[in-house]
């Protein structure tokens, strides 16, 4: 499920705050968006989840554009994960995380027994099944982040696109939400992220993707993207980038 | 408790109250064995049964009403009453009086519900732009003083003490001297309202997770915002134009029964319809039982009941409204 962006431009309120974004996101790659506050990431990531009328430029899932794409197919397709942890009743996690297969079920059916066992799958990942029968608004900010992500996966979407998905996380579980993102993107997905860690973003990314003032300032591999320079111009900041052995690319800010 | 148990507990107890309706008053008559002819077959025939078969309709709709405003706004404390729906319906419905319309209920239940969409679309413009849960509260204040507002002003206009009089009696709220022509009035509106309101089941429930998300799991939020005018609007709206501002039922309903059905929104819907009609059944039998020559008006008694019991939500929730 192959997504491209062509020479999408978008405004909000009469500013602009996309300028001509291309990109293509394949199968079986986790790609990461980067940027400072307001460089546009989680505006970009809604028009990829088709959520946002672009004022030029397309966004075509497969060859078919997101905009002529039948409201019920495309949410098969896409999983998006908004940032910031909505959730406002006190829902036990597994209705919780059932809400991930609404586009799955028919207009008045109940869940099937693929519902289920995607369910069960989609908890099992996110190690929240412990969880099942807890009130959402009972659980602390790292379990329901995880909870939400089970969510998502429940879907089992084709395109996951998920903005910030680390806040809220231990190093522990980031990391360990880093490798389920790559086992959907093993399993065939596309996976897109939009993070601020770029130590993760590193880590993580096969992609990456830096925007800066509404336009992209450069894709490639991380390799490419992190450069001093790039930064540099990207965040006003300067970075430090090192190779380890161990730890592999570690970027940091400079201290003055 | 399982979903089926519960709902067949209400079940059971909507037809309890719906029998205690049929039977209580200040003559007591069993509703079996009624010889035909006599004065208390008529007063069953004719009173009775018509008054609770309104009062089953209308708290059914009430009830479904609560747990869809509150599921499709967020918020515990939406409720058709509380956010100023009734009360403009029940100005459209007075306005229907004042032109003189009151011979053609059909017309009056019209006005009421014109009142009841309107105001329904002003909220749901509101809603979509995101407004907090005080904002909600505080924009149905507004309609309902503005409400309240108009439906003086028709008063004080009222061309005879007559015209005066009914407008008055009917706007406190009431099943008392509402018979079969009212009631073939309400049914089918109600009925519709509750059809249009069932539909919105999923979508309340994606939006659980805020707009975005629910949008992104396929649903069509303008749909659902025409699904919650409509239903509203004609539920409610009919409703008050035949038994005036009967409030509270919405929002208390949905309450009691969270804890045994559960927050997802789609599945309080039907169970706050049955426990609508119970509480509606139940207060009007307990009004017609008050002491003294006439009875206790049903939307003065709800009020009494409806407002404390606001208040101590209001409290024990104010740490979680922004």
């Amino acid at each position: 499920m192959t997504l491209e962006i062509s020479g999408l431009s978008l405004s909000r309120g009469g500013r602009p705050v996309l300028r001509d974004v291309s990109a293509a996101f394949a199968p079986g790659s986790v790609s990461v968006i980067l940027g400072p506050n307001g460089a546009g990431k989680s505006t970009l990531l809604d028009a990829m989840a088709g959520l946002r009328a672009a004022d030029a430029g397309t966004v075509r899932l497969n060859g078919v554009a997101l905009a002529d794409m039948p409201h019920r197919e495309r949410a098969r397709r896409i999983g998006y994960l908004p940032q910031g942890g909505e959730v406002h009743w006190n829902l036990r996690v597994h209705e919780l995380v059932a809400l991930g297969r609404l586009p799955h079920r028919g207009a008045f059916a109940g869940e099937s027994g693929a519902d289920r066992a995607a369910i069960a799958r989609a908890m099992a990942a996110a190690d929240v099944a412990a969880l099942a029968d807890r009130p959402v608004l009972a659980l602390s900010g790292g379990e329901r982040a995880r909870v939400l992500l089970a969510r998502v996966l429940a879907g089992e979407p084709e395109l996951l696109l998920a903005d910030e998905p680390l806040a809220n996380l231990d190093p522990r579980h980031a990391v360990d939400a880093l490798r389920l993102f790559r086992r959907a993107a093993d399993a065939g997905a596309a996976v897109v992220l939009v993070l601020h860690d770029l130590q993760a973003a590193a880590r993580a990314a096969d992609q990456l993707l830096l925007l800066a003032d509404g336009h992209c300032l450069a894709q490639g591999d991380p390799a490419e993207v992190l450069t001093p320079a790039l930064l540099a111009e990207a965040y006003g900041l300067e970075m430090l980038v090192r190779q380890d052995a161990e730890a592999g690319l570690i970027v940091a800010p400079k201290v003055v | 408790m399982r979903r089926a148990q519960l709902i067949a507990l209400l079940a059971l107890g909507t037809v309890a109250t719906f029998l205690l309706s049929l039977m209580a008053g200040k003559v007591w008559i069993a509703p079996w064995g009624l010889a035909a002819g006599t004065p208390e077959a008529l007063v069953m025939a004719e009173l009775r049964l018509p008054r609770a078969l309104l009062g089953l309709v209308i708290g059914a709709m009430l009830g479904a009403s609560g747990a869809v405003l509150q599921g499709y706004l967020r918020n515990p404390l939406a409720d058709a009453g509380v956010l100023g729906v009734s009360a403009n319906a029940a100005f459209g419905a007075v306005l229907a009086l004042f032109l003189g319309l009151s011979a053609t209920p059909l017309l009056v239940a019209a006005f009421g519900m014109g009142g009841a969409v309107a105001a329904m679309a002003l909220l749901a413009l509101l809603a979509g732009r995101s407004a907090s849960a005080t904002g909600f509260v505080l924009a149905g204040v507004v309609l309902s003083s503005l409400a309240a507002a108009l439906t003086a002003l028709l008063i004080s206009l009222a061309p005879n003490p007559f015209a005066l009089e009914e407008i008055v009696t009917w706007l406190m709220g009431a099943l008392t001297d509402r018979g079969w022509p009212q009631l073939w009035v309400v049914t089918p509106f109600a009925a519709l309202g509750l059809g249009l309101l069932m539909l919105t089941g999923r979508a309340l429930d994606a939006l659980a997770l805020g707009e975005a998300a629910a949008r992104s799991l396929g649903v069509d939020l303008r749909a659902t915002r025409w699904l919650v005018i409509a239903g509203t609007g004609l539920g409610v709206g009919a409703a008050v134009s035949v038994t005036g501002v009967v409030g509270f039922v919405g929002l208390i309903v949905p309450h009691l029964l969270r804890p045994f059905a559960g927050e997802r929104p789609s599945a309080l819907i039907l169970p706050s319809a049955l426990g609508g009609a119970i509480l509606l059944l139940l207060a009007d039998s307990l009004v017609r039982l008050s002491p003294g020559a006439g009875e206790l008006k049903l939307g003065i008694a709800m009020a009494l009941l409806g407002a404390p019991f606001f208040l101590w939500l209001l409290w024990r929730k104010r740490e979680l409204i922004p």
